[in-house]
Parts: structure tokens; sequence; C-alpha cells
């Protein structure tokens, strides 16, 4: 019974999205999509402890909903076209549908949708989450991401956005976009810790793009980041809660293996010689997760590669984590030169915490504490307040 | 599909643009079929706004709002989905100093 009850659980987790995307592209109905799939699931719930998991359980699950579909659209059929319709989805192959995921993603993370709402579709069609659990994700009420969610919804159907995959002009320009939504739930679980579930979704997600754009390096990169970042989910807060540096993280706690799988990735995708802020990013996490101690870390190649990426990225975000790694390569005073050079950063927590960080190791103390006194009273997530105060109290000791 | 595209600059700049014509878009347009109707139009201070309330005709000298962005034409296109229409708009010389919204029609 619960061997049965897992078997599902894994399933929903791998079909849930290809049976929204195949039941959406049939019915051009997203909520009838959403509620058949949901019921199909339901019915395997139902009927494979009994009828036992069926060989293919996806096509099952397509096939179940897609009947329930045809149920429902019979039933509330006010003409003959809605009759027709449903007589065109008995016509569809019963036992090998298409992987329809892709037209499904690029669909939810449409331009001219907002980028909360590209999210929240994403989560909701593609991953399977609730309503209820993405709004707790977010930190909104459950209204008014049921509200968000419906808005979106109903763009795409009155404003006639395709549910394709953009043909070949228009995939670099879009691309970027579907690889943006997936990198920013990663983010979004990976500095709360509240919220792991969305960096699992994340790098599900980023598994799946790679699965169906094979060819497409940042792709790839994305995924080789994600998992480069997720090798280190239990090293990086500590006992107290606190946010654990890098450098004082414990490798040995370190996951080997997507550390492996992350770095092989990453090699594939920089032989086609295309390098973009990706494949640069997971190049960067691949430089800190194979040092074996913090430090045997190279850091001119760390600050060559930040380089590039400010090539790519020119945000002040990225030049004050190149002047962090310039620091490390150089030594802080140079760092600290090239954080003064930097502006757009105002109210960023991170830059004080930076510059007291940069102070600290030049031995000037007094500084440094009135730098991580601003960064506190900048700083939101709990985990990054306990670092500063940790910080605080040693650098007062030592001044 | 039917969209509307409303051209939006602020006045000034409308008004430096006003007999610009379109370089060619409408002939480009009508000639793929896409394009329905449309045109130019005269500046805000040359509109009356029109109001009924308990049947008295309430009329207004000048635009729906006051404010810094006015549309200064339309054009009626129909096309197979957005991504046609904004790649319809996107070429239409007002895009490149105004800004062009799409609305999709009833």
């Amino acid at each position: 019974m619960t061997d049965v009850h897992n078997t599902v659980a894994r399933v929903f987790r791998a079909e849930w999205g290809q049976v929204v995307a195949t039941l959406i592209r049939i019915t051009g109905d997203w909520d009838l999509a959403e509620e058949c799939a949901s019921e199909a699931f339901a019915a395997a719930l139902q009927r494979w402890p009994s009828d036992g998991v069926p060989r293919k359980p996806g096509a099952w699950l397509t096939t179940t909903a897609r009947n329930r579909a045809t149920d429902r659209l019979r039933r509330e059929a006010v003409g003959v076209a809605k009759m027709r319709e449903a007589a065109v989805m008995y016509d569809e192959p019963e036992d090998d549908f298409p992987d329809e995921r892709l037209r499904l993603m690029f669909t939810c993370c449409h331009p001219a949708l907002a980028l909360d709402a590209q999210v929240a579709l994403t989560l909701r069609t593609l991953a399977g989450l609730t309503t209820a659990e993405i709004a707790k994700a977010f930190l909104v009420p459950e209204a008014t991401m049921a509200k968000r969610l419906t808005r979106a919804k109903g763009k795409i159907r009155n404003a006639c956005i395709p549910y394709r995959v953009p043909p070949a002009h228009l995939l670099p320009e879009r691309t970027p976009g579907v690889l943006a939504v997936v990198y920013l739930l990663f983010n979004e679980g990976y500095t709360a810790v509240v919220r792991q579930n969305l960096t699992e979704e994340a790098v599900h997600l980023g598994r799946v793009l790679v699965q169906l754009m094979p060819d497409e390096p940042e792709a790839v990169g994305l995924l080789a980041l994600m998992l480069m970042h997720h090798a280190r989910r239990e090293a990086r807060i500590g006992t107290d809660g606190a946010m654990v540096t890098l450098e004082e993280q414990d490798r040995a706690r370190w996951d080997g293996t997507l550390i492996t799988e992350g770095v092989d990735l990453l090699d594939g995708a920089l032989r086609r010689g295309q390098a973009g802020p990706y494949q640069i990013q997971a190049a960067i996490a691949a430089c800190h997760v194979t040092a074996v101690r913090p430090e045997d870390t190279d850091w001119p190649q760390i600050a060559a590669l930040y380089g590039q990426l400010v090539r790519h990225v020119p945000s002040p975000v990225v030049r004050l984590n190149q002047a962090v790694a310039v620091g490390m390569a150089y030594g802080p005073a140079v760092g600290l030169h090239l954080v003064d050079q930097l502006t757009g950063l105002a109210g960023y927590h991170l830059l004080p915490a930076t510059r007291a960080d940069l102070l600290r190791r030049m031995s000037r103390f007094e500084e440094a504490a009135a730098e991580y006194r601003t960064a506190l009273e900048m700083a939101t997530s709990e985990s990054d307040r306990k670092y500063l105060h940790r910080r605080l109290t040693e650098v007062s000791k030592t001044g | 599909m039917k969209y509307m595209l409303m051209i939006c600059a602020d006045e000034e700049t409308g008004a430096a643009h006003a007999n610009d014509g379109c370089e060619g878009w409408s002939e480009e347009m009508l000639e793929r079929g896409v394009l329905v109707g449309g045109g130019g139009l005269r500046p805000p201070m040359d509109a009356t706004t029109v109001r009924v309330r308990d049947q008295q005709v309430l009329l207004t000298d000048g635009p729906f709002a006051e404010s810094k962005e006015q549309i200064g034409g339309y054009c009626l296109i129909e096309c197979a989905d957005l991504d046609e229409a904004i790649e319809i708009a996107a070429k239409h010389p007002a895009a490149g100093y105004g800004t062009i919204e799409i609305r999709p029609m009833l």
C-alpha cells in the first residue's frame, strides 16, 4: 500500500508536467488540463494498489486525464464545435505521447507575462506545486497567489500567447528568460533555509531543460551551477542556523556525487566554446568545490572568471563579487580599492559586509566593526544576521 | 486574432514625429495582409471628451487624462498570435521613440 503511494509520489514528480503539458496542447484550456491531471493522479492512487502500476505510468496518466477531459467537454458541450474537439481527441495515439514540457516551459516564461507570474505558472503547471505551496514559498497570501495564476492564464488565453517552443530566430532572446526563471527559483530556495523545496524543484526543472535542450550549453551550465551550489547545502548552515562561509564550511559534508556530476556537465558544455554567464558562474563554483582545502582555492582563476562574467553581466553585484575574488587573489587592499569604486549598491547589505571582511583581513578592526554594524542594519535573512553578529563580536574583542 | 496597437509618446516627441509617416511599415504590413486599419491622430489639445450623466451631455476640452504620454495614433492588425503582434509592433518606427501598447480585441 505504502509502496504504491511512494510510486505515485515519484511518478507525480516525474510526470505531472508532462501530463499537464499534453492536456493543454490537446484541450487548449489550462484550468481543465490541471484539473484533469489532478483527477488522473487521484485515480492512480485508487486503482494502482489493486490493478498494479501500469507499464508506462506516464502514458496511463495522460490517457486517463485525456478521457476525463473528453467527458467534461462532452458534458459541457454547447455546440457541434466542442463535440468535434472531443472527437479529435480520440484520434490521438494511445501509448506514445510526445514530450510537450518544453512548449509549456516557454509559454509559462513568455516575456509578455510579469516575472512573478512566470515563476508561479512554472511551479504550478510544470512542477505541480499547489497554489497554497507556491504562496507559502513566496510569503504571500494564498488568495493573492491564486489571483496571480488566474490573471496569467487569462492573459495567455485572451492575448493569444502561442503555446509553442519559439521558432529558431526567437530562441536566442527567449531562452535566457526560461533559464532566469529556473535560477530565480533556485536562489529563492537557497537564500531562505525554510524554502529548500524550491531549490529541489529548480534542480528538477534544470534537469528537464537539459534533457529537452541538450544542445543549449547555457542550460547545461545552469544545471551544473545549481548542482555545485546544491552540493554544499548541508554545510552552508551551521547548527546555530547561521550562514557558514565557504572558507569555514566542513568540506567533508559536501555532496561529492553532485560535484562530480556538475563538473562533468560543465566540461561538456564548455567544450562547445560558447561560454555564457551560467557556464562562467558554474566554472567559478567549480573552482570552489574542487578545492580540497580553502587555501587550495585558485583565486587568480576565479578573479579572471569574474572579469569574463562582468563582460556578460555588468551589474554592480557581479563587480562586488569580482572585488572579493581580487581581494582573495591579490590582497584585501586591492579588493577594497575596487569596492570603493563601486556605485549603485546603496542599501545592499553585502556592500558593507564585504568592506567589513576586507578591513578585518587588513586588521583594521574598528573600521570593520562599524561596517558590520551598518550591514546588520540592512540584512534581513536570519542566517546572514547571525553571521554578521558573530564577526562583529570577533572584531570588537580583537580591536 | 485581432489586436489594436496604440502608439504613445510624450507630447513633445509625438509632435516632433507627427508628420513622419510610417517609413514603409504600412505598405509592408498591408502587403502581408495583417494591417486592417488605423491612422495618426491630431494632438491632445484638439481633443474633446464626452460624458453623459443624468441625461446631460458633459464636455471637457482635452484628452481622457492629462498625462505626459498621449496616444498619437493607432493601428488595427489581424495576425496569428501575440508573438506575431509583438514582431509587427516592434517594426513600427514609433516603437523607436515612443511606446506601443498591444491590446487584444474582444
